[in-house]
Formats: C-alpha cells, sequence, structure tokens
C-alpha cells in the first residue's frame, strides 16, 4: 500500500504563505495616511467600478489588496457586520476593533484549515474627532493583526514605498500634501508616471456629518493637483 | 450567491428574524377583553407630504397619543431616508419607528454593498415589501401606514408614494396626508394647494394643513408655544434633503394664528 505523501506542517504553512505573498504582491500598492482632517485613502486603480477601498459603516473604511474576488467577499461581510451591529445595538457601538478582531479570526482559520489560504491583505480604518484616537488595523493572509499609527501601505512593493514614506511623512498633513506625497511614493517606487484617471482616492473626513467617508473624484482631484 | 444579496432587510429575516418587528401575537390575544392593549398603543398622527416647483416637501406633528391620553409631545414621525428620500410614519409608534429605522439602513446597506444608490422607485417598493411583511401584526391592530417621499434623480421631480397595510403602493401626484388626522389636513391642501409652487408658499400650506388637522383631530398636535415645540418640516430637491428650522415655523405659525384671530374678531 502507498503511503500518503508527508508533508511537515512547517513546510505546509511556509508554502501556503509563500503562495499568498506572490498573490498580493502581484497588484499595486494601496497608501494610508493620516492627514489633517482624518484618514487618507490611495490606490492605483485601472478599474472604476472595482473598488479597492470602500465605505463600511459611519466612521470606518476599508481597503483591500490581493485578489479581487476574495476581499470583496471580505468587504461585503464587514458591511453586513457592522449593519447588523448598529441596528441590534447603537451606531456608535460598531467599532473598527471588533471589525479587525472579526477579519483576524476569519483569515485565520481559512489559513490555517483550508488547502488555499486567501491572497488579501486588508486595511480596517477608523476616524475619531481627536486625531491621536484613530484607528488603523493591517490583517495579514494569516490573520496577523497590527495596529498602525501615522501611515501604512499594503499589496504591491509595500515595503519600498513604506521606506519612501518613512522618511517623508510627518503629521498634520493637508488633503493636498497628503496626494502629493502618496502619487510621488508610489510614481518612484514603480518607477513610472501614474495616469490621473487611474486614481482611486478616497477620505474619512472627521468634519463631515453622519457618514464620514467620501471618494475624491476627478473633478476635485484636478483642482488639488494644482 | 446568497439569495438575500444586497438587502439588509432579507439578510435579517433569514438569519436574525428576531430582529424584525415582526413578532407573532397570535395566542397573546385571545379575548376581546384582552384587546385593551390597542388602544394603548401609542397612536394617532397627521403626516403630509406635497410636491412642490423644485421637488418634494414632507412633514408630520409631533404628538402622541395612548387612548385618550398624550403619551410623547415632541416625538418625531418624520425620518430622513438617506440624502434623497424621507418617510413621515402613522400607526402604532413603535413597529412605525421600527420600520423607519430599519429603511434607513436598508438604503445605505444597498448603498454600499453596491456602490450605488437604489433608484426613488426601488426604494419606494422595498419599504412595500417591509409592510406586507408587517400584515399579521397589522391584522391585530398594529398598523403601519407610511407616506414616502423623496426625489428622483433620473425623472428630476419630486414623487410621493402611500401605502395600505398590505403593503399596496400607490403614488400620488400632487400631495397626501395620512393619520388621524389625515382626511382634515387633505381638506386643508384640496383648498390651497398649487402646482409649481415656490418651496416658502409649500412650506407655509404644509404647516396651515397640519394646523387645520390639530384643531379637529385630538391625536393631533398643533404648534406648542409654551414648550416651544413645532411640527418637522422636511424639504428635499435635487440638492438633498434640509430641515426648516424651527424658529422659522414658529414665525409663520404666529403669523397664521395672527391672522386666523384678527378673522374671527371680524365675524364678531
Amino acid at each position: 500500500m502507498p503511503l500518503p505523501y508527508y508533508v511537515s506542517p512547517e513546510q505546509m504553512m511556509q508554502d501556503k504563505a509563500e503562495y499568498a505573498q506572490k498573490g498580493i504582491a502581484k497588484g499595486r500598492s494601496i497608501l494610508l495616511l493620516e492627514y489633517e482632517n482624518g484618514i487618507f485613502f490611495f490606490a492605483d486603480n485601472p478599474s472604476a467600478s472595482l473598488n479597492k477601498v470602500s465605505e463600511i459603516y459611519d466612521r470606518i473604511a476599508f481597503a483591500g489588496a490581493g485578489k479581487y474576488s476574495e476581499f470583496e467577499n471580505l468587504r461585503k461581510a464587514g458591511i453586513r457586520h457592522a449593519d447588523i451591529k448598529g441596528f441590534s445595538y447603537s451606531r456608535e457601538d460598531v467599532t473598527a476593533k471588533s471589525l479587525a478582531n472579526a477579519y483576524s479570526q476569519t483569515l485565520g482559520t481559512i489559513f490555517s484549515q483550508e488547502i488555499k489560504p486567501l491572497e488579501v491583505e486588508i486595511l480596517v480604518a477608523e476616524v475619531h474627532d481627536s486625531p491621536d484616537a484613530n484607528e488603523i488595523y493591517r490583517i495579514m493572509y494569516d490573520g496577523s493583526i497590527c495596529d498602525e499609527k501615522g501611515f501604512t501601505v499594503i499589496g504591491g512593493r509595500a515595503d519600498a514605498v513604506k521606506i519612501y514614506l518613512k522618511e517623508r511623512f510627518k503629521t498634520g498633513l493637508s488633503l493636498k500634501e497628503a496626494l502629493k506625497l502618496s502619487t510621488e511614493a508610489l510614481e518612484t517606487t514603480i518607477n513610472q508616471k501614474l495616469a490621473l484617471e487611474n486614481l482611486e482616492v478616497a477620505v474619512l473626513d472627521r468634519g463631515r456629518n453622519g457618514r464620514k467617508f467620501r471618494r475624491i473624484r476627478m473633478e476635485e482631484l484636478l483642482t488639488l493637483i494644482e | 450567491m446568497n439569495s438575500w444579496s444586497s438587502s439588509f432587510y432579507d439578510m435579517i429575516a433569514a438569519e436574525h428574524p428576531a430582529l424584525l418587528p415582526q413578532f407573532k401575537l397570535d395566542n397573546l390575544i385571545r379575548s376581546t377583553e384582552e384587546r385593551g392593549y390597542r388602544e394603548n398603543v401609542p397612536h394617532g398622527t397627521t403626516v403630509l407630504a406635497l410636491k412642490y416647483k423644485d421637488g418634494v416637501i414632507i412633514a408630520g406633528d409631533r404628538m402622541a397619543t395612548e387612548g385618550y391620553q398624550v403619551s410623547a409631545r415632541r416625538i418625531e414621525k418624520v425620518f430622513r431616508c438617506d440624502d434623497y428620500s424621507a418617510i413621515a410614519i402613522s400607526g402604532a409608534a413603535g413597529v412605525c419607528i421600527e420600520m423607519a429605522k430599519l429603511l434607513q439602513v436598508e438604503l445605505e446597506h444597498y448603498e454600499k454593498l453596491e456602490g450605488i444608490q437604489l433608484t426613488l422607485e426601488g426604494k419606494a417598493n422595498k419599504l412595500s415589501q417591509m409592510i406586507k411583511g408587517n400584515l399579521p401584526l397589522a391584522m391585530q391592530g398594529l398598523v403601519v401606514i407610511p407616506i414616502f417621499a423623496g426625489y428622483d434623480l433620473n425623472k428630476g421631480e419630486g414623487r410621493i408614494y402611500k401605502y395600505d397595510i398590505t403593503g399596496g403602493k400607490y403614488e400620488e401626484i400632487d400631495y397626501h396626508s395620512t393619520g388621524s388626522g389625515g382626511k382634515d389636513a387633505r381638506n386643508t391642501l384640496k383648498k390651497l394647494y398649487l402646482q409649481d409652487m415656490p418651496d416658502d408658499k409649500a412650506v407655509l400650506v404644509a404647516l396651515e394643513a397640519l394646523y387645520d388637522a390639530a384643531e379637529e383631530d385630538i391625536g393631533t398636535g398643533g404648534p406648542d408655544m409654551v414648550r416651544g415645540i413645532f411640527p418637522i418640516v422636511k424639504v428635499i430637491n435635487k440638492d438633498g434633503i434640509t430641515d426648516i428650522e424651527e424658529t422659522q415655523i414658529e414665525a409663520s405659525y404666529k403669523q397664521l394664528i395672527n391672522s386666523r384671530r384678527k378673522a374671527i374678531a371680524k365675524e364678531k
């Protein structure tokens, strides 16, 4: 009787991790920066309708890098989680922390139990009235979760973009400055010009009433770039 | 694909039915004696909507009653659903407010999942299904009869929908009013309504209709000058939804009351 192939657990996890990392690194990076009025998201996205950054709840936004179909499912699950919680308790009870934990559990379980891990890395951010209280969580394909401050990058050559930002990022950036810095950071690391119509830019703006998430569309981008 | 796809209502109906306002009361009410609770459920209202030149105005009084008692003086019956629509409720307050809240979440949920808002017709139809779901409760007296009004971005005009307890949806072309004082308000609207009124004129018509309803119907509250409680009036047009300031409503009512006082003095 032939023996089944033996693969050591270490080897299996390493293979899965490599597979997921490869998938995530394929796309372009998504940048998140804290700016003077909240949190700023920046992505290079050739599609106008398949978004990488989107709204989850009043103060919470989501960004996903890697395989679209996979992070899209996570995004929808997040909206459902948030809306049910907000409906059965109150809108203030929906927090990025609980959402990030739910994502971390889901990704962790899939990574250890399924043959194919999810090829995604996601960001969950919540804007608060005081900039110090902003919450930013980065959740990786294996469910590991980090809490970030100031700026963070997922997908593509994330480490290279982070190094670029680390030297130049300062707190209290204006919207204009945040856009400029993000564009430079991404253009330098991929070594090519970004097309304006491919930019996906959004903010969690604490100055807004009710829902803080807002997309920055073409007309506004043009005025910001001038 | 999950069958509830982008609907919050369908999702909680399937997964968290306890969150819906559709609890079963069949076994609770057996005899007519036990039905006294119906009179003790807050209801009694006048809410209305009318079209004006640039969109639609939706308004409602602030009083809730339990039988012959006032149960609340500053309850709100007109709720913003999203940037371009609002719902005004009449019926059993608890179920009505729950349904308005459910509709708000429903519309936001859909918008977030799909990345685009429902059309006004789509919103009105979803509300119709929700009212239909409430039929078992309605048969036992916990009726929900809302008015749904909004600005149709595709057609470029304000639209008004009324409903019956089975969820039947009917579009009105000029104005509508419902609740215990609905008929009285409708009488006033019938006399004063003109097509393509400017917004300030239309707001005055709405306020006057609510005032007449409050005079004739014990379930409808008038302007409360002592406590400073006034009807809620919302204006919806292509720029979104705005509340008419309380100070403006107060001033309009002072004027209206003065002119009525003069008219009565002349009669004498």
